[in-house]
């Protein structure tokens, strides 16, 4: 079975462009992807997480309202059942202030993103945790079942 | 309350009639005393220019809490929260600088936009923007009934504020780019009709810049020749062009041909107003300098058309195909109910009107547009929209899948081509 990728961006972040070209970039990279769209509330997140148990959480986000949202993001998913260590990322344009964009991303980090990349800097990066996660996947689903 | 007078829509007129381009940025921001100084300084641009007012994304969104919060612990937002700040406030924002020579919009980006248009009353202005499909689909997730039903109940909020309310359909620049011009078209031309069923009077239809300048000047003379027809020969209306608002050239080189073909375009295609970006648009958002710059340079190349060539024959060719597919959805949306909104719903329900790459629920995402081998914007597929066989371009062939790369491409195409010059898509 394929990776599961949840795809999904800020509540009050309306942009549909970065979705679209995440969308394809993690199916050509070995997931399926569920795309939420933009503007995507805690609670419909939450819920998305609930139904589909996603390997790893997507967070697109380009309007500059990230640093604030991404980090109330993470603290509202995080309490879904068996969420607690799927792996989430985040990327785009942080803030409004490309200056202070890389401070905003450790504090993302610390709030509990695997990894925070602004701008495209960070893709080689990105591709490789993903084939870590579909890799991790691959290993756990030919172990043998616990005793 | 007393109404408004129309300051936005005779400062148009004016201008249209001195045969004046009229030019206005984008601008918003969250502290008071800056969105005054910003508009302070496109008050005094030597040309004739709008102001600004751009709304944040939590107001855009409805989410009046954050917005409170944010202003309250000094967080800078992405625009001005007007439904947040008092009427005192904002019409201390106003006071002394907005008047006939300086008409002032607000522009949202709302699917939902009722506290948005009671505040821009309630402050004394006259202009905003916006649609029941432009601010719905392409922005998020609320169901295009409701957007319809809000944008309904907001239209007649305007009209019973006074006759001097002017809205600006953004139903032309649907997701910003990569959008054949016959459907954008229609749309800002379906929102004008509805905005008049529901008793506006004055109002504006829109177009994005595309990939090819033919094909844009050619998109605007069908904008206008429909609209003449569907609204009325008359002042009540103009159009309003926008530099283009996808993926933007890097170089100062390559961004200042950008914005000064868009300036161009707009007057060769007999736009009366123009939606400015700037050179730094890639990289941040712009300081209010960098917009009074953008806003005397687009003016003036725009005045100085003399360089840019029409190639009549192409733009009329190019024409024709606009027009016939934009006829095309015009008439299958009309006849699909006499309520305007109730067609709107219909036509998306149905596939018959299918926009491009828009991720909402209830677009039916059938469709995919391509850039051609000529530059011009079109359709890959056209999904279930029921366009007659002689009007199916045959060079619409399927494509095959398209990759992130291509899309990347596709999406970089006016950024390679103005900082690089490339010729054509390879």
């Amino acid at each position: 079975m394929k990776a599961l990728a949840l795809l999904t961006t800020v509540p009050s972040d309306a942009h549909n462009w970065n979705l679209i070209f995440m969308q394809l970039l993690l199916e050509e990279n070995g997931f399926t992807v569920i795309n939420l769209g933009p503007c995507v509330p805690y609670d419909l997140l939450a819920s998305a997480c609930l139904k589909h148990n996603p390997d790893v959480v997507v967070v697109s986000t380009i309007n500059g309202h990230g640093f604030i949202e991404g980090k109330a993001l993470i603290t509202e998913t995080r309490k879904v059942p068996g969420l607690a260590d799927t792996p989430f990322f985040i990327g785009g344009k942080l803030s409004t202030d490309a200056t202070l964009s890389h401070l905003y991303a450790v504090e993302l980090e610390l709030a509990g993103y695997r990894k925070a990349f602004n701008g495209g800097d960070g893709l080689p990066d990105f591709l490789q945790q993903l084939e870590q996660i579909k890799s991790r996947k691959t290993t756990l689903s030919v172990l043998p079942p616990p005793r | 309350m007393r109404a408004s007078p129309a300051y936005f829509h005779e400062f148009v007129t004016r201008c249209a009639r001195q045969g004046k381009l009229v030019v206005q940025p984008r601008m918003g921001f969250s502290d008071a005393a800056r969105m005054r100084q910003g508009l302070q300084a496109v008050a005094h641009a030597p040309v004739p220019s709008i102001g600004t007012i751009t709304l944040d994304s939590f107001t855009r969104t409805g989410d009046f809490t954050s917005a409170r919060h944010a202003v309250a612990n000094g967080k800078t937002l992405n625009g001005y929260p007007i439904v947040t700040y008092s009427d005192d406030d904002n019409r201390a924002l106003l006071a002394g600088i907005r008047g006939p020579e300086f008409p002032v919009q607000v522009r949202h980006g709302s699917s939902l936009p009722e506290e948005i248009f009671k505040a821009t009353i309630r402050a004394g202005l006259d202009a905003t923007e916006g649609g029941p499909i432009s601010y719905c689909l392409p922005y998020g997730r609320v169901p295009l009934e409701l957007s319809i039903e809000s944008w309904a109940r907001c239209t007649r909020l305007f009209v019973d504020a006074g006759e001097t309310y002017h809205i600006e359909s953004f139903g032309g620049c649907m997701m910003g780019q990569l959008c054949p011009p016959s459907i954008l078209v229609a749309i800002t031309l379906a929102e004008a009709l509805f905005f008049r069923q529901n008793g506006l009077k004055l109002l504006s239809l829109s177009l994005a810049q595309g990939t090819h300048g033919q094909q844009d000047i050619a998109a605007l003379r069908v904008l206008r020749q429909l609209g003449e027809e569907l609204l009325g020969r008359d002042e009540s209306w103009h159009i309003v062009f926008y530099t283009f608002m996808g993926k933007f050239p890097e170089t100062y080189h390559g961004a200042r041909s950008l914005i000064e073909e868009s300036a161009k375009i707009a007057r060769l295609g007999g736009a009366e107003r123009l939606i400015v970006k700037t050179v730094k648009e890639a990289h941040q958002i712009p300081l209010v300098e960098d917009n009074l710059n953008a806003l005397e340079w687009s003016y003036y190349s725009a005045c100085q058309s003399a360089d840019f060539f029409v190639d009549e024959a192409q733009v009329q060719q190019a024409a024709a195909v606009i027009m016939a597919e934009a006829r095309f959805l015009l008439d299958t949306l009309l006849n699909l109910s006499a309520d305007i909104g109730q067609a709107m719903q219909r036509a998306f329900a149905k596939g018959y009107w299918d926009l491009p790459f828009c991720l909402h629920p209830n677009n039916y995402g059938r469709s995919y547009a391509r850039i051609q081998a000529n530059g011009y914007t079109g359709w890959a597929s056209t999904g279930n929209i029921p366009f007659p066989r002689q009007l199916v371009d045959t060079t619409r062939a399927a494509s095959g899948r398209l990759s992130s790369g291509d899309l990347f491409k596709m999406l970089s195409y006016n950024q390679l081509r103005f900082d690089a010059k490339v010729p054509a898509l390879a």
